[in-house]
């Protein structure tokens, strides 16, 4: 009997007389890729939240309390995809809430003029267009760098708010109108969550399953190599704080017709809970990765966060110091699991 | 070490005892040995040249003396006792200055801070003496003949002064070893004079200088001594006004290059990108050549000639501020990389990393990106064709790879570069630019890159190769322009090839 050593039953092949090796398309089973995913993690974050939610409080698991609790975070995630394809490009947009108190302050205006219901979305709309084309031309066209572009639009819009209303505030909107933000289209499924949902999907494939995607993933990994690639970057990047502007003004629409008024001070502070969102969902901040799904998963883990320490009657302020430090523990650990991995193996 | 290095031409017995010496220095990097074995010797008061083409070796032994790296063998000497510098401060405590191609120093603080940063005088308990500062600072710029106010800030200075500055920074430390590496590449020719002015007060006060440039008339002019380096080897060195320029360039090149890179004969076609004096206001003028179909035509010169800003401007990166294009015939206007693509012309940049790959994106898609117009369907992604198409190239330039979807910058050099190759061939361009295609990639790639270069000119592709390497550029190309500061100094054909000329024709001097 001859035992075989692991050098013969597999020689070395000798330099340069390798039979040339096919190279696969990708590397593992699908199930082992998806398992390694940050969304994977996410997910579990939500899971573990629901549960702790449901276990804390006997109001959590009623159907209609649930319905009520995607209010948390529809309007904001609304933003945060559009923002997510922003930071993947490298860029950011801290005008977003400002953008919503302009729109809708504008919305306000035309309703006490008497404007009805289809026009109010119109201007809407068109105001959050508008603001996204201020910003895309400060970017795109005269190169100024958007964090600051848009830390002075956002004082710019928020204070024409300010000047038109003072303290007062807008009301009286058309009955109609309090469907985009109140209404159910099927059963406990609001408007806004049926928005949300659309919204994520068209998202999701314009980012990963378009060549625009592909370009602004591109660009946020290295600007020039997509320049030098033939990829009109600052055309990309006018594009998306466009939509940035739009999805602000229809979360101005929702978050309007929810509220019923116009005050100022509306959406205050939302742009940092935006980018929280995004963050949280595993965009990388410095730009060239993340996906929608991890911003929808992240959308929940916030809702059912805040809607959870509602229910057991903890104030804002601390829901706001957990949201925090949720961020910081989700991001903390893949960057020190994967410290660890490299010193396992140097 | 080494059978084939020639022993150090023996200096004259006059010559005083050298105040360094570096003996059997060797450095060797992953997969690469950037410096076998190589000797140099400094004298006290004499100015020795260090010649030798780009990746010759140079810069990694200005490092070694600068203590940034620590050489893997051989030892250095200073008055005959040997030292290892543990840092870049033990070397400038042992008496060691650099002046560098490009010195770090700081536009928002004073002439007299950027001298003395580090090392500035200090008074009681430890507080710099800005009055002592400002005195020395002046007279150090004094004794250079430079009329430079010290509290100025450095970026109200022009070029010339900075370097002065940083000419006065080197010898703040009481240096008795001055290099200085390539310091009149952005000079003036008056500026060069002041500055041999300088070196010789250097010599006068018994310094030792270790001066690398390319440019002959100027080290003749100033240098006692030369060392030639060639591929990390020191093949020659010796008293440089005893030994003709001829001999120094053949030192520099070898003399078997020719064949190391043996070319696919090709049969060249009729004419497919014409440049009718392109201009740019500051890097080129009056270019003009024409690229035949199957021609690979080699563009050399030194760096800062003008090559990599002529890719540029014909990739549309740039916009030349006159001149024609021409593509088959028909006028061209390239006002963008995406006009360019779109007419068939392509460029491999010389930073692959910064300007060439999406490096944290998996392979297949980099090498589709040109492309994405084929391998998707009305906008929307296809990935089994961008698999398939990305398959296709990987295969073609023998990819080594773990899958294609890994990140582009797990893999080699080489291999990153045949990324950035196939991801333009894909687009089936009529002329690529290539621009130094084998700079830093490993022996192995580079002869697959050569190989592929030159199977590609034989299927028909027009190619412009930018490359500092002489047997590169001699090797394949069909004919060879040469350019220097800005303009066209010289076009060969293959015929009419040999080291000499090229290096007479980048470094002008006929």
């Amino acid at each position: 009997m001859t035992t075989q050593t692991p050098e013969t039953r597999n020689p070395a092949p000798a330099e340069g007389s390798a039979p040339r090796r096919a190279i696969p398309d990708r590397l593992g089973t699908p199930f082992a890729r998806i398992l390694r995913r940050w969304e994977v993690l996410l997910f579990g974050v939500a899971v573990a939240i629901f549960i702790a939610n449901a276990l804390a409080s006997p109001y959590f698991l009623n159907i209609w309390n649930l319905s009520d609790a995607t209010f948390n975070f529809t309007e904001k995630a609304l933003i945060a995809f559009a923002m997510a394809l922003l930071v993947i490009s490298g860029e950011i947009d801290l005008s977003v809430a400002a953008i919503i108190a302009l729109a809708s302050t504008a919305m306000g205006a035309a309703a006490q003029a008497g404007i009805g219901t289809a026009g109010l979305v119109a201007i809407g709309l068109g105001v959050g267009l508008g603001c996204g084309l201020v910003n895309g031309f400060l970017v795109s066209v005269m190169r100024l760098p958007s964090i600051v572009v848009t830390i002075g639009t956002m004082s710019l819009y928020r204070g024409i708010s300010y000047i038109v209303l003072g303290d007062q505030a807008y009301g009286g909107y058309p009955e109609s109108f309090a469907f985009f933000g109140q209404g159910y289209v099927l059963g406990p499924i609001s408007f806004e969550f049926a928005l949300f949902a659309v919204a994520a999907i068209l998202f999701s494939v314009l980012l990963h399953a378009t060549n625009f995607g592909r370009q602004v993933f591109v660009i946020g990994n290295n600007d020039f190599a997509a320049r030098f690639s033939g990829i009109p970057v600052e055309r990309v990047k006018f594009i998306l704080f466009l939509l940035t502007g739009l999805m602000s003004g229809i979360a101005a629409i929702c978050l309007t017709s929810r509220l019923g008024s116009t005050r100022p001070s509306i959406a205050q502070g939302w742009e940092l809970e935006v980018v929280t969102m995004v963050v949280l969902g595993g965009v990388s901040i410095l730009g060239g990765a993340g996906t929608i799904g991890g911003v929808v998963i992240a959308a929940f883990v916030m809702g059912l966060v805040t809607f959870g320490l509602g229910l057991l009657n903890v104030p804002g302020i601390v829901m706001s110091i957990f949201i925090g430090l949720l961020l910081i523990v989700t991001i903390a650990l893949p960057i020190i699991a994967g410290r660890i991995k490299a010193m396992g193996k140097s | 070490m080494n059978a084939t290095i020639p022993k150090p031409l023996a200096a004259p017995a006059t010559q005083a005892a050298p105040i360094l010496e570096m003996r059997g220095i060797s450095q060797v990097f992953p997969g690469v040995r950037a410096l076998d074995g190589v000797a140099v010797a400094l004298y006290p008061g004499q100015v020795t040249a260090l010649i030798g083409e780009n990746g010759a070796g140079k810069s990694t032994l200005v490092k070694i003396l600068t203590g940034i790296y620590r050489p893997s063998e051989g030892e250095i000497l200073i008055d005959g006792q040997p030292v290892r510098f543990a840092n870049a401060q033990a070397a400038l405590n042992a008496g060691i200055t650099a002046i560098h191609q490009e010195t770090v120093l700081f536009d928002e603080l004073t002439v007299a801070e950027n001298i003395f940063l580090g090392h500035a005088p200090r008074g009681r308990f430890g507080r710099i003496d800005w009055g002592r500062m400002m005195a020395e600072a002046a007279r150090l710029l004094v004794a250079l003949e430079a009329p430079i106010d010290p509290g100025l800030r450095l970026k109200e200075l022009s070029i010339a002064q900075r370097h002065l500055v940083a000419i006065a920074r080197a010898l703040s430390t009481e240096a008795r070893i001055v290099i200085m590496d390539e310091p009149t590449a952005a000079l003036s020719r008056k500026e060069i004079d002041d500055l041999f002015r300088i070196v010789q007060t250097l010599k006068d006060a018994g310094k030792a200088v270790l001066f690398i440039s390319h440019k002959f008339d100027e080290l003749y002019e100033i240098a006692e001594n030369f060392v030639v380096f060639r591929d990390g080897r020191s093949v020659g060195a010796g008293r440089l006004k005893e030994t003709p320029q001829d001999a120094i360039i053949r030192l520099m090149v070898g003399r078997d290059v020719k064949n190391a890179f043996p070319k696919l004969p090709v049969t060249l076609g009729g004419p497919v990108l014409e440049v009718k004096a392109y201009t740019h206001p500051t890097e080129f003028r009056d270019i003009s050549f024409t690229l035949r179909k199957g021609e690979i035509l080699g563009v050399y010169g030194l760096i800062g000639a003008g090559r990599s800003e002529l890719a540029h401007a014909l990739f549309g990166i740039t916009r030349p501020s006159s001149g024609a294009l021409a593509l088959e015939g028909r006028p061209l206007t390239v006002a963008t990389p995406r006009d360019a693509i779109a007419a068939g012309i392509v460029y491999v940049p010389e930073e692959r990393g910064r300007h060439g790959l999406a490096l944290p994106m998996p392979i297949y898609q980099n090498m589709t990106l040109p492309s994405l117009a084929r391998t998707s369907r009305r906008g929307f992604l296809r990935a089994a064709e961008e698999f398939a198409l990305a398959r296709s190239y990987a295969e073609r330039l023998d990819l080594r790879a773990a899958a294609l979807s890994v990140p582009v910058g797990t893999l080699s050099g080489g291999n990153q570069q045949k990324v950035v190759i196939g991801k333009w061939l894909a687009t089936k361009p009529k002329v690529i630019i290539l621009d130094e295609p084998t700079k830093g990639i490993d022996i192995g790639s580079k002869a697959a890159v050569h190989g592929f270069i030159s199977e590609l000119a034989a299927e028909g592709l027009s190619i412009i190769m930018i490359s500092s390497e002489l047997p590169e550029v001699l090797g394949m190309s069909d004919r060879v322009m040469v350019m220097k500061e800005g303009l066209i100094s010289g076009m060969f054909d293959r015929e009419s090839l040999s080291p000499e000329t090229l290096v007479r024709a980048a470094t002008g001097n006929a």
